[in-house]
């Protein structure tokens, strides 16, 4: 973090140590996971090394580091010449990888990268065009006095408040997308698949935001309330045989239940206390539902939860003699994707009514409450606000949000177990909220599309898309500690007319 | 339903121990109604305790606060919970570091000071979610209120604005005068003045600049080490000895002879 002497002053050797430092660290965090690895050979499992990838991924920390270290002293000409011919010379030998196909020697790049996958080199690439875009920016700019944290964190804001000005075109422009979604040209299944994902996950996000970003409760197992939802229609389902469309509402009934259950006695802690205690009540129910064996089925999870009906029409190939299914009462021709499409429109559906739900609550004195509670409990108290009835409301509301969530998922999925109720599902719903900017709804949308969506585009990474989705976590945190979208619009106005004088309100005063 | 000549607010014996430091030493005084009463001593007195008292932050060790609200009757504040004080007794308070709702709107800020009544009005949220008219009128009226209160008090005193945006019958202030200059103090003695003679509230004021409290108060209430010095009209507490003493120190000689 040394070498920010700006101005001619620069000290070379300090440079060296700070890019030496990094390429350590580097070395230090690959060492274990990427230079020594295990492999499954016919003759058993073997561990080989790779020393190579060790040694070069330290070299390229090593070597931007040191770029860095140039740029901040204001001496960008040698960056952007090296970081320039680095760039070039490595997206030509891609280009050339990619244009080659499987054809003989293809694998140019592997020759001087070891790294196989070839999406980290186009990462690799992709950071060498940034730095040299920075240093013929600073070049071009030479003059520009360096921006301060303060002032760049001040553009950021105003910034975001014009995304959020933006956000009134683009929210109906990114509705308008997402309606007609399905009937755009060049979307297949899987692709559908990865948006049903992905609305999910923006529906679990504005659920959850309602807990964190407006009432400001760190709730870290919100999981818990999403597998109550999912267990409340599974087990619905398959003891009393009802369908999804009366489970639904049943479970955010259940899920509100039990998020009351939980907040009662728990939501007079506050912050990391009580970030620990919903952390353990989420793996609480990971456990009770991994146990009771006899009434959830344990780790074998509950199977041939019913699929949901279009009006009481299946989407099934061969409906029963004398029922009618979906294409046959249309007329239409049978098609597998009629039921994902469908199921795309239900969680659209349930994701927008929670979005509204959010935006009209905000609005209306018990929202307001909640953002109150979030700023200054103690002021609260003062002014008669009930502490703990509003936060239970904020975390019942949320927990119910999750509970349909939870009944989507086991009506997508048809089977559900505990495994798919872990940490990693509340932390990912956190991230998202926390990444959007806590309290901004059109920021958990482009969040849930970062996080869920990139992974996808990752996919290519295998394990260590982990690693890629900490990588952004920690730039985004580093970059904009408040989240991408943290501005927010205040709930209520002054209306313009000035009341007629001398008029007093207070006619109650004895 | 009270005899108007009843205090608004009778604090009897009022002791706090917290462990083994006693902050606050049976205590007694009166706030007579819609009069301001200053609550003034040394530093560690034990005056901001009595605050919490009153406003329910702490629970006394032992004593009374009965406040007789003009419409609903007498309240015991030792016994009722922090949040219904202000909700219900109409006791409102401001802190001595400022406590305003940060990231929210100055107009925010009023409208969460009304959250009962709008509470109220939106049918506790289910009305206002279905639609059931009533809440956008009752919102308009909570603006009005707020926009009453806010021509009235300047930003600098938005905590006293919120303040009275609850409705309160008892007005506690921690320090309001604490880095004003002349001026803004002069201002801020003619706010509360306008809040005790136009809307008959009794204001209860722990301040350290003299010029407020002898420039407003009808009664002063001297704390020291917990006890109570003194008690009466600022001219007979600015000659008392005993008060003189707590504030000036005593000269060596002459100790055991004062009164």
């Amino acid at each position: 973090m040394q070498a920010q002497a700006p101005g001619p002053a620069f000290d070379f050797g300090a440079a060296l140590k700070d890019a030496g430092l990094v390429a350590g660290v580097v070395v230090l965090l690959t060492i274990a996971l990427v230079g020594v690895r295990v492999q499954d050979i016919s003759s058993g499992p073997a561990v080989v090394f790779r020393f190579d990838d060790v040694v070069a991924a330290a070299v390229l920390a090593f070597l931007g580091r040191l770029g860095i270290g140039l740029l901040r002293a204001r001496r960008p000409l040698p960056v952007l010449v090296a970081a320039l011919a680095f760039a070039l010379g490595l997206s030509a030998i891609l280009v050339h990888d990619v244009v080659a196909g499987g054809a003989d020697g293809a694998d140019l790049a592997h020759r001087l990268l070891p790294f196989a996958s070839a999406v980290v080199n186009w990462t690799i690439a992709l950071t060498a065009w940034v730095l040299s875009a920075r240093a013929a920016w600073l070049l071009w700019y030479a003059s520009e006095s360096a921006l301060d944290a303060e002032a760049r964190e001040a553009r950021m804001d105003r910034l975001s408040a014009r995304v959020q000005d933006w956000a009134r075109l683009v929210g109906p422009l990114l509705l308008g997308v997402a309606v007609m979604l399905p009937f755009l040209p060049g979307i297949d299944r899987r692709l559908l698949d990865i948006a049903i994902l992905v609305v999910t996950y923006i529906m679990l996000g504005w659920g959850l935001n309602i807990v964190v970003g407006l009432a400001g409760l760190l709730d870290l197992g919100y999981v818990a309330f999403y597998a109550v939802g999912a267990y409340s229609y599974a087990l619905l389902a398959l003891y009393f045989d009802l369908g999804f469309w009366t489970c639904l509402p049943l479970a955010g009934i259940m899920a509100a239940f039990a998020g009351m259950l939980l907040g009662f006695p728990v939501l007079r802690l506050r912050g990391d206390y009580l970030a620990i205690v919903t952390l353990g009540f989420g793996e609480i129910v990971r456990i009770i539902l991994l146990n009771w064996y006899t009434f959830t089925n344990g780790p074998d999870g509950v199977s041939g939860i019913p699929r949901p009906t279009f009006f009481g029409l299946p989407f099934t190939a061969n409906p029963a003699e004398g029922e009618a299914s979906f294409h046959s009462f249309f007329g239409l021709a049978y098609s597998s994707v009629d039921r994902i499409v469908f199921l795309y429109y239900l969680i659209l559906g349930l994701a927008l009514i929670t979005n509204l739900f959010t935006l009209r609550i905000r609005k209306l004195p018990v929202g307001r409450a909640w953002e109150a509670l979030r700023e200054d409990e103690i002021a609260c108290r003062s002014l008669g606000v009930h502490p703990r009835n509003t936060k239970l409301t904020a975390f019942s509301i949320g927990a119910m949000f999750g509970g349909f969530g939870g009944s989507f998922f086991a009506t997508r999925q048809g089977f559900i177990s505990p495994e798919s109720f872990t940490f990693l599902e509340s932390a990912i719903i956190l991230a998202i909220v926390v990444l959007g900017g806590m309290g901004s709804q059109i920021g958990i949308v482009f969040a849930a599309i970062l996080l869920i969506g990139l992974p996808e585009v990752f996919r290519d990474l295998n394990q260590y898309r982990m690693l890629a989705f900490g990588l952004a976590m920690v730039t985004i945190m580093v970059w904009r500690p408040r989240g991408l979208l943290a501005h927010r619009e205040p709930t209520v106005r002054m209306p313009e007319r000035p009341p007629p004088a001398g008029e007093a309100p207070q006619e109650t005063r004895a | 339903m009270n005899a108007p000549q009843m205090p608004l607010l009778s604090v009897e014996h009022l002791t706090m121990r917290f462990g083994g430091l006693v902050a606050i030493d049976d205590v007694s005084f009166e706030a007579p109604r819609a009069k301001i009463t200053a609550l003034i001593g040394p530093n560690g007195a034990g005056k901001t305790t009595v605050f919490n008292c009153l406003t329910g932050f702490y629970k006394p060790t032992v004593g009374r606060l009965a406040l007789r609200h003009p419409a609903r009757g007498e309240f015991l504040l030792e016994r009722m919970e922090g949040y219904a004080i202000p909700a219900s007794a109409g006791v409102a308070r401001t802190f001595q570091n400022i406590r305003l709702f940060p990231g929210m709107s100055v107009l925010e800020n009023l409208l969460i000071a009304q959250h009962n009544v709008l509470m109220r009005a939106s049918g506790y949220t289910f009305g206002a979610l279905l639609g059931f008219g009533g809440y956008a009128a009752a919102e308009r009226r909570a603006i009005e209120r707020a926009r009453y209160w806010l021509e009235r008090g300047d930003q600098r005193r938005l905590e006293i604005v919120r303040a009275m945006c609850t409705e309160p019958v008892l007005l506690c202030l921690d320090e309001p005068a604490a880095g004003l200059n002349p001026r803004e103090s002069a201002e801020l003695n003619a706010l509360l003045t306008f809040i005790r003679d136009q809307h008959a509230i009794t204001l209860l004021l722990i301040e350290h600049d003299m010029s407020v409290v002898m420039g407003i108060s009808d009664q002063v209430v001297v704390l020291d080490y917990g006890r109570k010095i003194a008690d009466g009209t600022p001219e007979a507490v600015r000659s008392d000895p005993a008060v003189i003493r707590a504030y000036l120190g005593e000269p060596e000689q002459a100790a055991p002879a004062q009164p």
